[in-house]
């Protein structure tokens, strides 16, 4: 019997859709090479974070509905992005606590669903990503990733990969950049402040450029950075994995 | 100086620190190269470090499931150790029983031990309407009482003044000491302030203290200090009072020394705190010293309320401020902006149960999400959830309001309708692209709340994902 590829599922989550679809097409390259077979489906929108992080139950279970809809004819599901990763893995089943049959339902999609990085590093076991990026890098721990789904060394271990590449990894990595969804609109004073601390730590660094896994948080030090005049170009991990950082970075402008 | 919750000004009042570069510089430094970086070395010690929280998350579960039970034997063994036990059932009648204990002890003077709850119900105000002089002996509670502020911190109450501040303030107040005298060494204030309360302790009939823990097997209350302020003012005056709230009771002295050996550490990065002080009822026959009466004051103030909701895990706090420590927002903001006397995570929970959700719905959402309070708390309280639990209550109290409501419905309604999503989202997109041009970000943009204030805001790449792969793209 042959042994036929895995058949993957990718949730490219609202963000990525709307503001960067290279992650988009970066995360099914990468998917492709290590040999499985992917799929987008179509009726996909928002995984359901922004209502309820607002406490909007209401919807956010209507959406997360919607979501373990489309998704649960898969083996596996795959998300480029911590956060909407953690949102269906760790808050879905929750969601569902007082509603056995959804509950099932969620925690069997939950089961299924990946964080991009920890799926090529752990399942794939990708050893070799066969890209060549020349340059510095920083890696930024988005908080829901590393907090909820444990991806911490995935990452750095693809990273590790990339020919002519480095990482110089910066203080206080694990610490919030302050984005936080609507957190950020709401208090943008607190979260610029926190975001400033952010940005000193990439630029003390020096490299050339900022990676990280959840665009949210990307979008948020990639404003800051670029507010404060830096040089410093910034990819999330799938662009650079899949060797696209000859486009412009989050937030610059193009040539 | 009253503690009237102003939790609604926490805009007005995070800015204002933001703004304060002393602040910033205090709250950098002590943070991040103090508390953090101490706690970590100090679990880095204490290999079997995560055993013991699940173990304490555990022993705090089983004592509130059982907590009637622990307390009535608790108020047993203080009877028969001579003390007499009092229940108050809210704020208002736990001041009430304390003052008419001070009142029948003839006290002028009243010296006091940290304790937040003496904060939560507003005790100093109320005891000096009556005419009491109530002194705060712990070092960082005495600086604040003489700034008629709201501590800041609930470990380091004086948490967000300097050491000039602090000086300044002592001039003020000690008026009868030489105004030249030289004050730059912060030992020299730690002197002047032992030198003062050192009469204080001397003149009070009265001490009143918290309590960290209340062991039922033995009727003992229990206090961690660094200073030593909490013996002094437990065993010098006459009569002690010891108030407590309900939840800090534990089955026994076994229990209690787990929590402690996770307190300091998590707290400060120290093994243990300096003093550790255990009071069984007031002094007996032959005692050399100790008080002659011991009253414990065991306040519920909605706490039985909170054991029966979503948010009972909040009881097994053991008040560290480990979360405080580690959230970002406090980490710029400060104590005072959370506007009432518990800052941080663990206070963004209590607080909107106390002043009502309607008054602090600002605090649950004042939070990244970021789940660092979650992660270091020694008793595994999952913070996060929490907050977000009382966002949804904000959520059906109408909170958050207009446009950014408004936002969230036409979001959640489009989401739920991926067809008109995905008809709708790529013209916006590239109307959004176009507005950006090639400059790759915004640096204002309308609709995009004050997100443009501090930053800039990234510009789409360019259609959307579907959209371009409908097309072909790859
Ligand atoms: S909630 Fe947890 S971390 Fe925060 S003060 Fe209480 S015990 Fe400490």
């Amino acid at each position: 019997m042959t042994e036929r590829p895995p058949k993957i599922a990718l949730f490219v989550t609202c963000l990525v859709d709307l503001m960067r679809p290279s992650v988009g097409f970066a995360a099914m390259r990468l998917l492709e090479r290590a040999g499985a077979e992917v799929v987008v489906p179509k009726k996909q929108t928002c995984c359901g974070q922004p209502a309820y992080n607002s406490g909007d139950e209401a919807d956010a279970r209507a959406i997360a509905q919607q979501v373990i809809d489309v998704f649960e004819g898969y083996d596996t599901v795959v998300v480029p992005s911590g956060s909407c990763g953690g949102m269906i893995k760790e808050h879905y089943p929750k969601l569902f606590a007082d509603d056995p049959a959804w509950k099932t339902r969620a925690q069997t999609l939950a089961a299924r669903t990946q964080e991009l990085t920890q799926y090529l590093a752990e399942n794939l076991d990708l050893n070799d990503v066969s890209a060549t990026v020349n340059g510095t890098v920083t890696y930024h721990d988005s908080c829901a990733g590393m907090r909820e789904l444990g991806i911490k060394d995935q990452p750095r271990k693809l990273l590790a990969t990339v020919d002519g590449l480095e990482l110089k990894e910066m203080d206080d990595t694990e610490s919030c950049c302050g984005f936080g969804g609507l957190f950020s609109i709401k208090y943008p004073d607190v979260s610029g402040a926190i975001v400033d601390k952010k940005a000193d730590n990439v630029e003390a660094q020096k490299t050339d450029m900022l990676s990280g896994g959840d665009l949210g948080c990307l979008m948020n030090v990639a404003g800051k950075l670029k507010r404060r005049g830096s040089n410093v170009r910034v990819y999330h991990i799938a662009e650079i994995l899949a060797g696209m950082t000859d486009q412009p970075g989050v937030g610059d402008a193009e040539t | 100086m009253t503690h009237e919750p102003h939790c609604q000004d926490f805009l007005k009042a995070s800015e204002k620190a933001l703004k304060d570069d002393q602040l910033q510089e205090l709250l950098n430094r002590t943070l991040k190269s103090g508390f953090q970086k101490k706690r970590l070395m100090s679990m880095a010690r204490l290999p079997e470090y995560d055993q013991l929280r699940d173990q304490a998350r555990d022993v705090k579960n089983h004592i509130l499931d059982h907590l009637d039970a622990y307390l009535e034997r608790f108020e047993l063994q203080v009877k028969k150790a001579g003390g007499h036990v009092h229940w108050a059932q809210d704020a208002e009648q736990a001041r009430e029983i304390i003052l008419k204990i001070c009142q029948n002890a003839g006290a002028k003077t009243v010296t006091k031990g940290k304790s937040m709850i003496a904060e939560e119900i507003d005790l100093n105000d109320y005891l000096q309407d009556a005419g009491l002089v109530p002194i705060e002996t712990d070092l960082g509670e005495y600086i604040i009482q003489l700034r008629e502020e709201l501590p800041s911190h609930i470990i380091a109450p004086a948490f967000h003044l300097s050491k000039t501040q602090v000086a300044e303030t002592f001039k003020e107040h000690h008026t009868h000491l030489d105004p030249d005298r030289d004050m730059v060494e912060p030992t020299s204030l730690l002197k002047e302030a032992r030198k003062e309360l050192r009469e204080k302790f001397i003149q009070a009939d009265v001490g009143i203290t918290g309590a960290n823990f209340l062991i039922a097997e033995t009727g003992t209350a229990m206090i961690v200090t660094n200073e030593g302020n909490g013996d002094l003012t437990q065993s010098l005056p006459r009569v002690h009072i010891a108030l407590s709230s309900i939840e800090k009771v534990v089955p026994t002295l076994e229990d209690a020394t787990l929590f402690l050996r996770l307190l300091a550490r998590t707290a400060t990065g120290q093994e243990q705190s300096v003093y550790n002080t255990f009071f069984t009822g007031p002094k007996r026959d032959g005692d050399l010293d100790g008080p002659e009466e011991f009253h414990m004051v065991l306040l519920d103030n909605r706490r039985t309320e909170l054991l029966g909701s979503e948010f009972r895990d909040i009881l097994r706090c053991i008040r560290c401020g480990a979360c405080i420590n580690h959230c970002p927002v406090y980490g710029v903001t400060s104590g005072h902006a959370y506007g009432w006397v518990y800052p941080g995570p663990m206070g963004s929970v209590l607080t909107p149960h106390f002043v009502g959700i309607k008054e602090a719905h600002l605090l649950p959402s004042a939070c990244t999400m970021c789940g660092r309070c979650g992660e270091v708390c020694p008793v595994r309280i999952p913070l996060p959830d929490l907050l977000r639990n009382w966002r949804g209550h904000a959520f059906n109290a109408g909170k958050p309001g207009g446009l950014q409501r408004m936002g969230l419905k036409v979001w959640a309604w489009l989401a739920k309708r991926p067809t008109l999503y995905h008809a709708i989202t790529p013209i916006k997109i590239w109307g959004m692209k176009l507005l950006a041009g090639k400059r790759g970000r915004f640096k204002s943009m309308i609709g995009a709340g004050g997100w443009t204030k501090t930053r800039d805001l990234p510009a789409p790449q360019g259609g959307t994902f579907q959209s371009r792969r409908q097309k072909g793209e790859r």
